[in-house]
């Protein structure tokens, strides 16, 4: 009982984050959405005994990435509710016709199964005792290789979205 | 399993005590102490020394008309002062309040654990709601509607973010130093005392306990700078800067509401203390004195140390106020950004290749 409602509760809060991504008319309230989704996801990760996975996803997305979304939204002024609606060929048809797929979707991978819902997943061994640990030496011994070469890769990308950004005035001589 | 429920609903509830509690006393310390350092008498007519001047203006601001601004955003405008409590509640959940005790009810021994949740990564657990933070600041100031709100969250946002990159970088070489990112076990590593190989040297300093404060001085320092940015608090609270914003963030906030935000910088002012007597300081270790003093009260000495320690480093911050004057917004990102950072970072080489030769030996050898 205690771990469905523990999965139900961040479930619905995500889908409720997500309505709001897309339904919601300010962009200050899409992004606060999405920061409920990404916080509540987290809560769905330390019920999967990742702790540190959890903490990470709140410290990097819900934290560092949705702060800098709302900075963003505020500096350029984009923080008016839209007033144009613009509507695509057969909007209704498309998005009842998705809709109706996924249901019919979710359905039949629980008639399939027995209407037998895998929630409950089993406790892996050691998990909650060394997280990081153990994240950090399978990182740095199997998969160093992959590590290293993701961080040189982000290092180009910052580098070249500063060139890109930076721009080179010459005839400024004073600063 | 019914003993650990009813432990896991009084803790939570002590914490709600204990933090309301201390804000009350914290408020009041903060006014006398400022005061005295300006020659002034500070609240001295509700109660003894002033010290119910607290509850008055707590009892004031309830009683208070909600003003909801025209131009309000109404979700984000009340939501705004519950994000800011939240997160203050929460990291105080994760200081280790005292070593622990066992406890017999009804046949059954329970090992009780002085802490709201002992995670094993309660480091990250402190950064990641820490950084929630910001959005109460932020909404509050974009939500209400008018331009020194606006102004003031927006500052907020960049200050919050660049002092959390040097706070987050300080405390790796802690980690680094710990072996572990819970608060419990970091605090238990600084038992004992400092001890060194060269004995002219181990004579000094083995009269000193072997606290983080002493090897990561470095690390102390800029945590200690970044935490009074991150709470907003003088010099760095351009946030709320009187003479340019009015009031900052919360200058359209009225009556409970503003309570709340007032309530919420000193929980985190308070948290702020404990976490840097916890990672440095050696949080509730100390002498318990078990044959001199009587039992229960030296039972509760490791709480009355980490007291200590965080009302000692609180003073400090009343001290800063009263002192030091506010920087200018550049400044505080070339303090945040040129100095801390590079600093934090060389310190965690400095450590990091320190730790190695010390573990696995030099090198060459």
């Amino acid at each position: 009982m205690t771990e469905i409602l523990l999965f139900a509760i961040p479930a619905l809060l995500i889908i409720l984050g997500a309505l709001i991504v897309v339904f919601a008319k300010n962009p200050v309230h899409n992004a606060m959405g999405l920061v409920l989704t990404l916080t509540s996801l987290a809560i769905v990760y330390i019920t999967l005994n990742a702790t540190f996975v959890a903490m990470v996803q709140m410290l990097v997305y819900a934290g560092a990435v949705m702060t800098l979304f709302l900075f963003v939204i505020m500096m350029i002024g984009v923080d008016k509710p839209e007033q144009s609606r613009k509507e695509i060929k057969g909007q209704t048809f498309l998005i009842s016709g998705t809709l109706i797929l996924l249901v019919s979707i979710i359905v039949y991978i629980g008639l399939e199964n027995g209407l037998n819902w895998d929630l409950l997943f089993p406790e892996s061994e050691n998990a909650i005792e060394g997280t990081p640990s153990l994240l950090a030496s399978s990182m740095f011994t199997s998969w160093v290789f992959p590590f290293e070469v993701i961080s040189i890769l982000l290092i180009v990308a910052t580098t070249s979205a500063l060139a890109l950004a930076y721009e080179f005035k010459k005839s400024e001589s004073n600063d | 399993m019914s003993i650990d429920i009813l432990v896991s609903l009084i803790k939570p509830l002590l914490v709600l005590g204990i933090v309301l509690t201390n804000t009350i006393i914290l408020i009041w310390l903060e006014r006398k102490v400022v005061a005295g350092m300006q020659s002034r008498v500070g609240p001295d007519r509700a109660g003894p020394f002033g010290i119910l001047q607290t509850l008055a203006d707590a009892i004031k601001l309830l009683l208070k008309e909600q003003i909801l601004p025209l131009r309000a955003d109404k979700a984000m405008y009340l939501l705004a002062p519950i994000i800011a409590l939240v997160p203050s509640f929460l990291i105080f959940m994760i200081i280790p309040l005292g070593p622990g005790f066992e406890i017999t009810i009804g046949g059954e021994t329970r090992f009780i654990n002085l802490v709201g949740a002992d995670i094993n990564v309660g480091v990250l657990f402190f950064l990641a709601i820490s950084s929630l933070a910001v959005y109460s600041v932020v909404l509050a100031g974009w939500s209400s509607g008018s331009k020194y709100p606006l102004l003031g969250g927006v500052r907020a946002s960049a200050q919050m973010i660049s002092y959390e990159a040097a706070m987050g970088l300080s405390l790796v070489p802690v980690i680094l130093y710990s072996g572990s990112m819970s608060m419990s076990k970091i605090v238990e590593s600084q038992s004992g005392n400092l001890s060194s190989t060269i004995p002219v040297i181990d004579s000094i300093v083995r009269f000193i306990p072997n606290w983080n404060v002493f090897p990561q001085f470095l690390a102390f320092g800029i945590f200690f700078v970044a935490s009074i940015a991150e709470v907003n608090r003088a010099p760095f609270d351009l946030v709320e800067a009187e003479q340019e914003l009015v009031g900052g963030f919360h200058t359209e906030y009225s009556g409970f509401r503003f309570a709340m935000f007032f309530l919420a910088e000193y929980i985190n002012m308070f948290n702020m203390c404990a976490i840097t007597a916890t990672f440095f300081l050696g949080g509730w270790l100390g002498p318990t004195f078990p044959g001199i003093f009587p039992p229960l009260l030296s039972a509760m000495m490791p709480t009355i140390w980490l007291g200590l320690k965080t009302v000692g480093l609180l003073f400090v911050y009343f001290w800063i106020r009263a002192t030091l004057p506010r920087l200018r917004y550049d400044q505080l990102m070339e303090l945040g950004w040129k100095r801390l950072i590079p600093i934090s970072l060389i310190w965690l080489l400095v450590s990091a290749i320190v730790l190695g030769i010390r573990d696995f030996g030099l090198p060459w050898s």
